[in-house]
């Protein structure tokens, strides 16, 4: 049961709601847009942030740990810019196409937007503005969702990616959204993107997310038509408190793949709602996270089977050091008619730290009686006869540890189809452990 | 003298294993130690790669004159100790290549030795892996896994070969071989023989002794050696057992 019971606002709540009366009315986009963002803000007015006693959100307490509002963020200036320029080096080995946000602001003279046949980009505001037709036909709709993240999001969304891929476009190069911090004062930042990926193209997109804004609340909406094959990725650093929302409508006889990294980010929830809405589909859904000090990484996945003959895989690792926490909730849900559903979920933890925490807990609901559904989960600390194994060898303490928990989180990062993206994310991975003290 | 183990008392888990057991072996010399299920065998080749939670409460371990009871394991390794496991364990997601490369690397590194050439250290891999019919599909392989007991066993053979210990202490490498498997093991450490290596063969059974002849036989019960001989002390086990010895020592 969620107690929806809220006599007091908190401090972040009011906060909230004077930022979001404050920029009202000019917020990007009126008529419609305006009317959606009056919409999802009072949702979030009646039922206040999110809190433990919400299942989706018992282990990670918003309401606890967003104390205070900070200001919107403002349009970056020349520093904040400059600050920003090396943002997204962690992907430098991927020739891909930068669009780079500070601030949660699109930045043209950072941004590579030659031509390509095919592909059209642009800035969320400015489609906001201008009432674009795809924007409108898709924002809020992928995969809608009540969840209160969603809503603030809706509500105060400023810029963003839009994206939309061709019918049969292949796209040559990935398309790499960089969200940088630039701002030195406290600030958020609530973006919205878009992409939407016509039947039989190929796209890969990568996001990645770091530094500056103390506040970041990131949704992006991907719509991958029938026959198309689409790959995102989502790396996230940083100090700040980051909320992120992916939410795909996946049609028929696609491959969707979605990779979440993160490393050395102090406060990270990234949920992913996922529908399957055409037949014969793949999904793989897989995440490493990497945590030290107090840190707390959430994956929380809603993957929704709401036709037949899809299948989906669900893989995520995470390594905890220190004192730090680890959240996974993997609800898939397999709707009555969605007959011959083959999905396999399976979390794992590995513990280097008697203080660390990790959650895991997948669902399953399931309303067919045709399907092919299993979940698994683990939590341990590493193998001492493994560690003995490379240690008699002549492998010293922290670099039989090393491999092995690179052995561990390689398992889901081979996974990973495009070499430069596999190599970027294997190297955060070697460099965070070469931070261990 | 290469390995001088002076009257050792080992527990694990406050149990005690090993009972004052004293022990020396010569600088290029092949020991047998031999001896009944629960003799302390294991427990002594586990405390001279030096595994966690196996107490010394007595004795003292010398390689070369130095103690190595304070050693980690790694450090004890770059001084030319190794241990052929009876149970190699599989280490998923590490591929034999990469590990056998980063351990010999971490061995020179510690010994202030410069690093092998890629080249040079896939050549020799190469050429020892293909002696020990270890394939190259193996090797590509994460360190163990899905290989057979046999392949196991090879695999610590080949690790020996590369590492090149001054001290090896081979437990129950023939647990598990079928008699093709054991010949190839056996060719595999006789070729290893050098006057700068010493080995400790630790076995259940004299079997494996007819293939690696050693040239001093140990036996071992209730945690100390009660008797050393020539290897046709191996042969009079064989014959009469290891019931005189258990009551001997009882």
């Amino acid at each position: 049961m969620n107690a929806d019971v809220r006599p007091i606002k908190t401090p972040a709540e009011q906060g909230l709601a004077q930022a979001y009366a404050a920029a009202r009315d000019t917020l990007p986009g009126k008529g419609a847009v305006a009317a959606l963002r009056d919409d999802a803000f009072r949702e979030f007015d009646l039922r206040g942030l999110p809190h433990r006693r919400v299942e989706e959100w018992k282990y990670t307490d918003l309401r606890a740990l967003m104390r205070d509002a900070v200001p919107l963020a403002g349009v970056p200036d020349a520093a904040a810019i400059a600050r920003a320029r090396d943002a997204g080096a962690a992907f430098k080995g991927v020739d891909g196409r930068r669009l780079v946000f500070v601030d949660g602001t699109f930045v043209a003279e950072l941004s590579d937007l030659s031509p390509e046949a095919g592909l059209t980009i642009g800035s969320m505001a400015d489609a906001l503005a201008r009432g674009d037709a795809l924007v409108t036909a898709h924002v809020g709709k992928t995969f809608p969702t009540p969840d209160v993240a969603v809503a603030l999001n809706t509500a105060l969304m400023g810029d963003g990616a839009v994206i939309h891929v061709a019918a049969g476009t292949a796209l040559q190069r990935p398309i790499h959204l960089v969200f940088a911090g630039g701002s030195d004062k406290p600030s958020a930042a609530f973006m919205r993107s878009l992409v939407v990926v016509e039947k039989g193209a190929k796209a890969i997109i990568i996001e990645s997310h770091e530094g500056g804004v103390t506040q970041v609340n990131a949704a992006l909406e991907l719509v991958a038509g029938d026959d198309t094959a689409v790959d995102h990725f989502k790396l996230t650093q940083g100090r700040a408190l980051h909320i992120a929302s992916l939410m795909v409508s996946i049609g028929a006889r696609a491959t969707f793949n979605t990779f979440a990294c993160t490393g050395d980010a102090s406060l990270v929830r990234n949920q992913s709602f996922i529908r399957f809405a055409g037949e014969g589909s793949h999904g793989g859904i897989r995440g490493v996270s990497l945590l030290r000090g107090k840190e707390h990484v959430d994956n929380t996945l809603q993957i929704e089977h709401a036709v037949p003959h899809c299948d989906s895989r669900e893989q995520f690792k995470a390594v905890l050091d220190d004192e730090s926490r680890s959240v996974f909730q993997g609800k898939i849900v397999v709707k009555p008619h969605a007959q011959k559903t083959d999905s396999k979920m399976m979390t794992r933890a590995l513990l280097l730290s008697d203080d660390a925490e990790a959650y895991n807990k997948p669902e399953l609901e399931i309303f067919a009686d045709d399907v092919v559904c299993g979940h698994g989960a683990t939590a341990g600390a590493l193998d001492p006869g493994l560690k003995f194994y490379l240690m008699s060898r002549g492998i010293s303490d922290k670099e039989s540890e090393a491999l092995l928990i690179q052995a561990f989180i390689g398992e889901t990062v081979e996974e990973i189809a495009h070499e430069g993206i596999r190599e970027a994310v294997m190297n955060q991975a070697i460099a965070w452990l070469g931070r261990r003290a | 003298m290469l390995l001088e183990v002076k009257n050792l008392h080992v527990e694990v888990e406050g149990k005690k294993i090993l009972n004052g057991l004293t022990l020396t072996v010569e600088k290029g010399q092949v020991a047998a130690i031999m001896g009944p299920n629960g003799s302390g065998k294991s427990t002594l080749a586990y405390v001279l790669a030096g595994k966690d939670n196996y107490n010394v409460t007595e004795g003292e371990i010398l390689l070369n004159g130095e103690s190595i009871l304070e050693m980690a394991p790694d450090e004890r390794a770059a001084k030319g100790v190794f241990l052929a496991f009876q149970y190699p364990v599989e280490v998923p997601g590490v591929a034999t290549m990469t590990f056998l490369r980063t351990a010999l690397n971490a061995q020179r590194k510690t010994r202030g030795e410069p690093e092998f050439s890629t080249p040079d250290f896939i050549k020799r891999v190469r050429e020892t892996s293909a002696r020990l019919g270890v394939s190259q599909e193996h090797l590509r392989r994460a360190v163990n896994v899905g290989f057979s007991g046999g392949e196991k066993k090879r695999n610590e053979i080949l690790q020996m070969a590369i590492l090149e210990p001054v001290l090896a202490v081979l437990d129950e490498t023939d647990s598990g071989l079928d008699i093709d498997a054991l010949k190839i093991v056996a060719e595999g450490v006789n070729r290893l023989r050098a006057p700068d290596r010493s080995m400790i063969v630790i076995t259940h059974y004299q079997r494996l002794l007819e293939f690696i002849v050693p040239d001093v036989v140990h036996v071992l019960a209730k945690g100390r050696v009660v008797k050393s001989g020539g290897k046709e002390l191996a042969l009079e086990l064989e014959a009469s057992g290891y019931a005189q010895f258990t009551d001997e020592a009882a």
